[in-house]
């Protein structure tokens, strides 16, 4: 789908980039057709400009359809895998599944200090989520989108990471883990002097310590999220400028972006796991 | 790049997603991967024991063959001083018994002897009682000369 001049390669890549959003339009707002919703009604987005007015009441149908399949995917193959699991010789699918297992095993074992039956499979959860959200982002970009308009449908992005909701959403979770587990194992008072008394452990300095760490606190969640979405976003609009170039030297480009992308497929599912645990760690901490 | 419902959508997905692993797919597979763990560790110390069974055995089996051929050397030992011993003393017996055959001999040939000796004494008095008759021409009285004769004889 090589575009021949500059306005329609501008559409085409804010097509690819913009999700199949389902969403309520508010009363009297003309849509782009030109009609006007009389009252406030949940439909179809049809534009960009139409996703974007919905607000925060809107779903972006292609992220949450495609992120849960695949953790459906994983959590079918490693249940199935589980329901038939051995003691003896593993074959097959278990292989697989166990050599995950192991390599999160070690990761824990490594990185998290505590005892929390919880961070181990949490770990699992993610890194095998996101791996497989990833994934999806080798498929060329046209297959799924073009499949999807033939079906009807405006806008289809598949790579659930390269949607912000997405990866926010996981470290949202991740986030109020940390807060739980520092209360809980901190309790209030405990929290409260790790924030007020670090790193300065003089009273005059609560406020600035306070600021501090607050902010380093909140800072975790986003810098997980942002870093998730940002190489894969990045990414994606690198495929799609390659995806504008001529189709006989598209593959020059597209090969070895792909072959990269084996690599910061996994790495990215990789750091966005060992920092959940490591902050999940942190909060474990008792001083 | 909207942020919208479906941040939360996402968190509940993932809320799911992790209470799922948690209780259906983590337990089961960790557990059998710690038994075989264990399954293995016992075997291999089975094994470890196993060989230290055997290098115990090898040393005892060596021992004991040591000890037998040990035991057998002392008995041929034994066996071959008895021999000798029975050699020994056989060719003690044989000597002794050659050397009673012989003092036997000796005995009997002086008892013969001297049995020839009184033979010849009791002659010697009758020879030279008829040589003494024949110079004399005369008997001589054997009862009144007996004592004379008898001091000859005892004098052979």
């Amino acid at each position: 789908m090589a575009a021949d001049n500059s306005n329609e390669s501008v559409e085409y890549i804010k097509h690819h980039l913009t999700n199949l959003t389902y969403g309520k339009l508010p009363a009297g707002y003309e849509r782009a057709d030109g009609t006007v919703v009389q009252e406030a009604s949940w439909t179809m987005a049809h534009t960009a400009q139409e996703a974007t007015d919905m607000g925060f009441m809107a779903i972006h149908v292609d992220t949450m359809g495609w992120s849960i399949a695949m953790g459906l995917l994983f959590l079918g193959l490693f249940r199935f895998a589980a329901s038939r699991v051995t003691e003896g010789v593993p074959t097959g699918l278990q292989n697989l599944v166990e050599v995950c297992f192991e390599f999160i095993q070690g990761l824990v074992r490594d990185v998290f200090h505590g005892k929390n039956p919880l961070i181990a499979p949490l770990a699992l959860t993610i890194f095998v989520w996101i791996f497989l959200m990833n994934l999806l982002k080798l498929i060329p970009v046209d297959f799924i989108p073009g499949l999807a308009h033939a079906m009807g449908l405006e806008y289809f992005k598949i790579v659930p990471t390269t949607d912000p909701n997405a990866t926010f959403g996981m470290s949202f979770g991740v986030f109020l883990l940390i807060l739980f587990y520092s209360f809980k194992v901190k309790g209030v008072s405990g929290f409260s002097k790790e924030l007020a008394l670090n790193p300065f452990n003089h009273w005059i300095m609560i406020p600035f310590n306070l600021l501090l760490e607050i902010l380093a606190l909140i800072i975790k969640p986003i810098s997980l999220a942002l870093r998730l979405f940002g190489n894969m976003y990045a990414g994606e609009v690198v495929f799609i400028l390659i995806a504008l170039l001529p189709l006989w030297i598209q593959w020059t480009l597209n090969v070895p972006w792909a072959i990269f992308h084996i690599l910061v497929i996994p790495l990215q599912a990789f750091i966005f796991t060992v920092l959940t645990v490591v902050y999940l760690s942190a909060a474990h901490e008792d001083h | 790049m909207n942020i919208n419902l479906t941040l939360i959508g996402q968190s509940i997905a993932f809320a799911i997603f992790v209470w799922f692993c948690v209780k259906y797919v983590w337990p089961p597979i960790t557990a059998a991967m710690e038994a075989r763990q264990k399954k293995i560790a016992d075997g291999l110390s089975a094994a470890d024991r196993a060989s230290l069974d055997l290098e115990l055995a090898q040393e005892k089996a060596t021992k004991e063959l040591q000890k037998a051929k040990e035991e057998a050397a002392a008995l041929i030992d034994q066996a071959n001083k008895r021999a000798a011993q029975i050699v020994e003393a056989s060719k003690e017996d044989a000597r002794t018994e050659g050397e009673k055959l012989i003092e036997q001999a000796r005995a009997e040939i002086q008892q013969e002897r001297v049995q020839a000796r009184d033979a010849l004494r009791a002659e010697v008095a009758t020879l030279a009682v008829a040589g003494a008759e024949k110079i004399l021409e005369t008997s001589v009285d054997a009862k009144a000369h007996s004592e004379m004769l008898d001091k000859l004889a005892a004098e052979l």
